[in-house]
């Protein structure tokens, strides 16, 4: 067994380096033509189309402004992961600061930034744009849902259920594609929006819809002598919910919380089939001219690694909050 | 007046009808201005659409279709292409999962670390982008002329194209079953208490029953063949194209190959959770009854874990069900870019969006209670404490 493993391993590994190190092409003079003659990875392809993969469509002059935006939105992530941070007023603060801090830079037209239009946004800020609105206006709404949901009046908490599973049965590209293609049929004029802000709502809708059986899932493990310690004490219906039953339902919720931030990261690629610009497509514009044409699985190495660097971070530190939290309960 | 806005009921009644009625006020709302929209663009609404002949081709397709059909085959053909598709990835993901879920739980330190490493890298990559690479390898593959060939397979960027017994469509799906009774009659016949020998000897008895529907299985094929044909067809260069065998397109396979390898890495933690929720004891117990390790295995800790594992494999089962609409993004014509194609050709957005949820709720549902039959069936019966 050990050694089936270990040559299974060292083949893999042999195959791996020997294709992205050793015989790999890493500088651009020689151009697609040297990368062709090479028998390894041809890295040049990056180095010489990194910046669209980046920034898309931004303007070339202002790609530091995507650059910043794209630090303060992990800035705003690494913030909120800090358990110091942890109060609902303070997290509102700092992702409220954060979002702010990334549209005025992505966007410009004020303190002498030049204006730059949502349709030109593009590469890994478009992704990140597309997930921090998602969770700002989806977590909200969950939490929303979650407390219609178990209303005990029942024609609302039926409704809402209704809502949620509906959701929940469709597949997310089908509910894009809905709202980005569909919907301005079914709106007036003066209320269609920008198609982008259409489908991060749809994209709102569906991690909410998944985000309040999450809390709901909390809700129901916190006991129900709390509430009603806390009816006994005379405490009204929002201080109940604001002091008591939330703050204990997240923290129980919380490892499914970040698993949900995870997958929802990942979902943002699937924007690409409603025609955007976010990363994804932007690698594919990066290998779809002639010239590096054959340079496809470099590319989409690169972006793999990209996503996997934001994502496996965010889940290893689900796993850590989970094995702090079992210590703590012991 | 307001002695009656005191009164906690009919509060609450206000409450009620005020919420549900907004939101049956906003759905409305949006019907209506959707009717008028389109009926400006002289789209008139209804289902009349469906009876209309389409004029496209799909590129996949497992019923016989031609550009005159009407809409609702089209609408058939790309709820069986999601069927078939999901069930093949299904198929191939639980396959990878419990292989890698093995190997995570086994005692072997390396193969731990190769499950490991293998979970962390495709659970931390993005479906579609998996889809994105797969398309674009098989379609970088030769031309039919320079094919890879190994056994009479063929790779080429036109698709896979595999030898392929030379049987009408009613005989193979009629062998198909009698193969699938081959796996599942000895199965049955060895848990059945409707047999009056005990379990343990029932082997001579699931031995005629597989034997008897494999028979079945080759006499179909043989009498279902065709005409003057061989009788396996092999794939070959015929001029500047590839003749025989049957083509596997590439849409096709970079979807099966991504759903998977993406959806064995989730399974494989499924897998793992069951087998460590068994408990040691239970084991250990099994082996001190002086049981071979191979029948702890299968009698104790695979049933156990299994029972553990079903609920959660359901809602992954359809999670995956749900993933193949990624086809959209490469070509592949399954159930949702039917719906889309019928919105861009028809403009009956309206209805198309009813059938596609419609479709989605159908086939959530069916799994979903499929799934909670099976569970019953195996659930252990009775109360326990379980700790």
């Amino acid at each position: 067994m050990s050694l089936i493993s270990l040559a299974i391993m060292a083949f893999i590994v042999w195959k791996l380096l020997n294709w992205a190190v050793f015989s790999a092409v890493f500088t651009t003079s020689g151009g697609p033509e040297a990368c062709q003659a090479a028998a390894g990875a041809c890295w040049s392809v990056i180095a010489a189309r990194w910046r669209i993969i980046f920034f898309g469509l931004y303007p070339y002059e202002e790609q530091w402004r995507s650059a910043l935006a794209c630090v303060a939105v992990v800035v705003m992530t690494v913030l909120s992961c800090i358990p110091a941070f942890w109060t609902g007023r303070r997290i509102a603060l700092v992702w409220g600061v954060g979002t702010t801090v990334f549209y005025v830079l992505m966007k410009g037209g004020v303190l002498g930034l030049p204006f730059v239009g949502e349709e030109a946004w593009g590469g890994l800020a478009l992704t990140l744009f597309i997930f921090v609105t998602t969770c700002l206006i989806g977590f909200p709404l969950a939490i929303c849902l979650a407390l219609l949901r178990r209303s005990e009046l029942p024609w609302i908490s039926r409704t809402t259920g209704l809502i949620i599973d509906g959701v929940r049965s469709l597949p997310l590209i089908s509910i894009l594609f809905t709202f980005a293609i569909v919907l301005p049929f079914a709106l007036p004029q003066w209320l269609q929006g920008d198609k982008l802000y259409r489908v991060i709502l749809g994209s709102a809708l569906f991690f909410s819809a998944y985000q309040a059986e999450i809390v709901r899932g909390g809700m129901q493990g916190v006991a129900k002598g709390q509430e009603e310690a806390a009816m006994a004490l005379g405490m009204r219906y929002w201080q109940r919910i604001g002091r008591i039953l939330l703050p204990q339902a997240m923290r129980n919720a919380l490892p499914a919380t970040i698993n949900q931030f995870v997958i929802s990261f990942k979902e943002t690629s699937l924007v690409v089939i409603v025609g955007f610009f976010e990363i994804l497509a932007s690698g594919n514009a990066a290998y779809g001219t002639g010239e590096w044409r054959f340079a496809y699985v470099e590319v989409y190495a690169f972006i793999a690694f990209i996503y996997f660097v934001f994502v496996f971070s965010l889940s290893r530190y689900g796993a850590f909050l989970e094995r702090r939290m079992s210590v703590s309960e012991r | 007046m307001s002695s009656l806005l005191r009164n906690q009921k009919v509060r609450n009644a206000l409450l009620q009808l005020l919420y549900v009625g907004s939101i049956a006020a906003l759905v409305l709302a949006g019907v209506v201005i959707a009717r008028r929209n389109l009926a400006e663009q002289g789209i008139t609404s209804g289902f009349d659409f469906l009876f209309k002949s389409t004029g496209w081709d799909v590129n996949f397709t497992l019923l016989p279709a031609t550009a005159n059909d009407p809409y609702w085959w089209f609408f058939l053909i790309g709820i069986t292409n999601t069927l078939f598709l999901g069930t093949v990835g299904l198929m191939l993901a639980t396959t990878v999962g419990t292989i890698v879920g093995l190997a995570r739980t086994s005692t072997n330190e390396l193969a731990q670390l190769l499950g490991r490493t293998y979970v962390d890298i495709f659970r931390n990559i993005p479906l579609i982008l998996q889809v994105f690479f797969w398309y674009a390898l098989i379609t970088h593959l030769p031309t039919p002329r320079a094919a890879h060939e190994a056994w009479g397979f063929l790779l080429t960027s036109r698709g896979l194209y595999i030898p392929f017994p030379n049987v009408g469509g009613v005989a193979m799906a009629l062998a198909l079953l009698a193969l699938v009774a081959a796996i599942a009659l000895p199965l049955w016949l060895g848990s059945t208490s409707r047999l009056s020998q005990a379990i343990g000897q029932r082997r001579t008895i699931q031995f005629a029953a597989v034997a008897a529907a494999l028979a079945c299985t080759a006499i179909i094929l043989v009498i279902g063949r065709l005409p003057d044909a061989p009788f396996i067809d092999f794939p070959a260069l015929q001029g500047l194209n590839l003749r025989g065998g049957l083509r596997i397109p590439p849409e096709f396979s970079a979807l099966a190959i991504a759903i998977a390898i993406y959806g064995g890495s989730y399974i494989a933690e499924i897998v793992r959770g069951g087998f460590q929720s068994v408990g040691k004891g239970q084991m250990e117990a099994a082996l001190s009854l002086g049981l071979s390790p191979w029948r702890v295995f299968t009698l104790v800790r695979l049933p156990l874990a299994l029972r553990a594992m079903l609920p959660i494999l359901a809602n992954q089962y359809v999670w995956l069900m749900k993933a193949t609409t990624m086809g959209i993004a490469v070509g592949f014509t399954d159930f949702f870019m039917i719906v889309a194609l019928t919105i861009n050709h028809s403009g009956q957005t309206l209805e198309v969006i009813g059938i596609l949820m419609a479709g989605f709720l159908a086939i959530n549902l069916s799994l979903a209670a499929l799934f909670n039959r099976l569970n019953k069936a195996i659930a252990l019966k009775g109360n326990q404490l379980r700790g």
